[in-house]
């Protein structure tokens, strides 16, 4: 999570369901919500919310063929160029036997680069757990909504109501 | 929308709320370890260390304390790594392949279960170091120069595809149960109260914060991690097969090995998860998670898999017999009547007939029954792979050159090296991190929970609200 700053209300509820019919309902009423904390993955609240669909996938394919490439070169260099054997009659350069390889390599830069990758869009990383919070419960039996008072036009009076109408059961007001 | 058919049972039993959830699970991570834990925790310790000292004999003197000989050049250190190797399967199974079936009953035994695979692969992993003799020099399986001239590693060879399917393997289960770890660390750092724990879980937790954003990014990466563990799974005990399958050795020269060895492998990992898991949730009480729903819908896999691996049994022996090749078909014709033909026999009985029984329901549903069949299979496997390495050693070509094996105290005691160490690391993820994954229990939780009295929660829950239909389709997960 990244630094935060200026002030905020946090709309506090206690359901999944609730929160996620209330977005909608917020929005429509013209309330620009920053972000929803959930202690697990609701469906179809991010697209509720607004935010583009992850790109994730497509850095991960880069990563594939990332891989498969510099995997291959190298087989195929050493096998071919470097040093060439022949092994069991075969051609230096035997395609079918750097199959697993190849798709080992494939597997392994995937997965590490798009790790790598989701760590880093998340801001994800050591270091940052003193990061302030919106609320620890978060991550434990709550949905926490987080509204950025300065980005909004109405009174920080009509979020409040409109939150506590969506279902809140409680409002708070955060200052960082 | 929760809507749940209403002829299943509940997931997680008990009415639990999502604060239920996270207090059932945490507390054991929070509070001191008991002395149970003390007493099993001290009792692997010391199976370790028995097993260390023979294993630094093993490297100090050498691989001939081993009870190899010339003829049966490999025995037991293979036969351990490939039963490692095969155990941890079932938990990339129900981490990887049960999450792209959309299988909801995996989220109460995954963390645990991939805990089991990532040991299971580093006691797997000890064997490879083990069996080379100078472990100081494993690095040259890697694609080095040989020796630093000029001649490289045979990338031809399926050992070497193996070094790759391991360590691949390996990272990449690290990797996506470390991403699992994420959401639950931070649960436990927000509930920590000593700055020592506070520190570890935050640092860990890398500020975890569960915006709506991150879950969704989450959820594509498990998604695609799913995606790629599950032809990784299939790929690594395929290659490990193949370490058998392209030589010439009669017996081992087949070309059923890679889905055979697949099988198998899943078979008795899910027998191992069985064990583990029996355990765990009666010393965690973890019933109201690990129910008997979930313990009879691993049986069901357990006999699935034991069924193709008697298939295939029966298969290679028939081929064996109708390839009219004689040498083929002495090496089968002497696994089951030759000097061997205890452990021939002691493999055919515990991994074609024993899960077979689990055709009742009641023995499926028996604690007891299931914990006791689940180590017959884990011992069934480990002699199939002592059949197929040793017995088709032992009659080489030339009768002169005929040999038995038997294990020296060395070979043993590097055995029982790998379950000290297994059970250590074992112990040390039950006490210190979460065995449950809290996040996807609870967003499964509403979607099949007794929380309402009826069994059709979710169609009551919304008739209830009197809400409009949604306008999101929230089939969970």
């Amino acid at each position: 999570m990244a630094e935060l700053s200026g002030k905020y209300l946090v709309g506090v509820y206690d359901d999944d369901d609730t929160v996620l019919h209330a977005v909608p309902k917020l929005r429509k009423a013209g309330v620009k919500i920053k972000e929803v904390y959930s202690p697990f993955p609701i469906h179809g609240l991010d697209e509720a919310l607004g935010h583009p669909r992850t790109r994730i996938g497509i850095a991960a394919f880069m990563f594939g063929v990332t891989g498969c490439c510099c995997v291959l070169t190298l087989m195929i260099w050493t096998m071919g160029y470097d040093w060439p054997m022949i092994i069991g009659g075969k051609d230096p350069i035997s395609i079918p036997n750097y199959i697993p390889i190849t798709f080992e390599g494939t597997v392994l830069f995937t997965a590490f680069g798009m790790v790598i990758t989701f760590l880093i869009s998340n801001g994800l990383g050591p270091g940052t757990h003193f990061h302030p919070r919106f609320d620890v419960r978060a991550t434990d039996n709550k949905f926490i909504m987080a509204i950025e008072v300065s980005r909004n036009s109405m009174s920080e009076e009509e979020i409040s109501r409109a939150l506590k109408d969506s279902g809140a059961e409680e409002v708070n007001i955060k200052q960082f | 929308m929760h809507v749940t058919s209403p002829v299943r049972e509940p997931l997680i039993q008990g009415g639990k709320t999502y604060a239920d959830v996270t207090e059932d699970i945490c507390r054991h991570v929070e509070a001191a370890p008991t002395k149970e834990w003390k007493i099993a925790f001290g009792l692997s310790l010391i199976v370790l260390a028995y097993g260390s000292v023979c294993l630094a004999w093993t490297w100090w003197e050498g691989l001939g304390v081993w009870g190899l000989n010339k003829t049966v050049g490999w025995a037991w250190d293979i036969t351990n790594f490939v039963w490692w190797v095969g155990i941890g399967h079932a938990g990339t199974l129900i981490s990887a392949i049960l999450l792209l079936f959309r299988q909801k009953w995996r989220t109460s035994i995954n963390r645990a279960a991939e805990a089991m695979t990532i040991f299971a692969v580093i006691c797997a992993a000890s064997f490879i170091l083990m069996h080379m003799g100078r472990p100081w020099m494993a690095y040259w399986a890697l694609p080095l120069p040989n020796a630093f001239g000029s001649l490289w590693v045979n990338f031809n060879s399926p050992l070497v595809w193996d070094v790759f399917a391991i360590s691949t393997y390996f990272s990449v289960s690290l990797v996506f149960w470390y991403i699992g770890l994420i959401p639950d660390l931070a649960t436990i750092r927000d509930r920590a109260t000593s700055k020592v724990s506070k520190f570890m879980y935050g640092t860990f937790a890398m500020g975890w914060d569960g915006s709506a954003k991150t879950w969704a990014r989450y959820e594509y990466i498990s998604l695609i991690l799913a995606g790629l563990s599950t032809p990784l799974v299939l790929s690594v005990h395929t290659i490990v097969s193949m370490d058998f399958a392209t030589s010439v050795i009669p017996g081992w020269h087949t070309t059923i090995f890679p889905p055979y060895f697949v099988a198998g492998a899943i078979f008795s990992g899910f027998a191992m998860v069985q064990n583990l898991m029996l355990i765990t949730r009666v010393v965690y009480k973890l019933e109201d998670y690990i129910t008997l729903e979930h313990i009879e819908t691993m049986n069901k896999v357990i006999t699935l898999t034991g069924s193709v691996v008697g298939v295939a049994y029966i298969t290679e022996f028939f081929i064996a017999w109708y390839g009219g090749v004689e040498y083929e078909y002495y090496a089968f014709f002497n696994r089951m009547t030759g000097p061997y033909w205890w452990a021939y026999w002691a493999m055919m009985t515990c991994n074609v007939i024993s899960p077979q029984l689990f055709w009742s329901r009641k023995l499926r549903r028996s604690i007891t029954f299931t914990f006791f069949i689940s180590v017959v299979v884990n011992i069934g496997m480990w002699f199939e792979r002592f059949v197929i390495i040793v017995t088709s050693l032992h009659r080489d070509y030339i009768p002169s050159s005929w040999a038995m094996f038997s294990p020296t105290r060395y070979d043993i005691g590097d055995y029982i090296f790998s379950f000290g160490l297994f059970f250590t690391l074992f112990l040390l993820f039950s006490k210190y991190l979460p065995v449950v994954n809290m996040a996807e229990v609870k967003a499964v939780l509403r979607s099949t929970s007794a929380q309402l009295p009826a069994k059709i929660a979710g169609v009551a829950k919304v008739r209830q609200r009197g809400a409009a239909e949604p306008a999101y389709n929230k089939d969970q997960e």
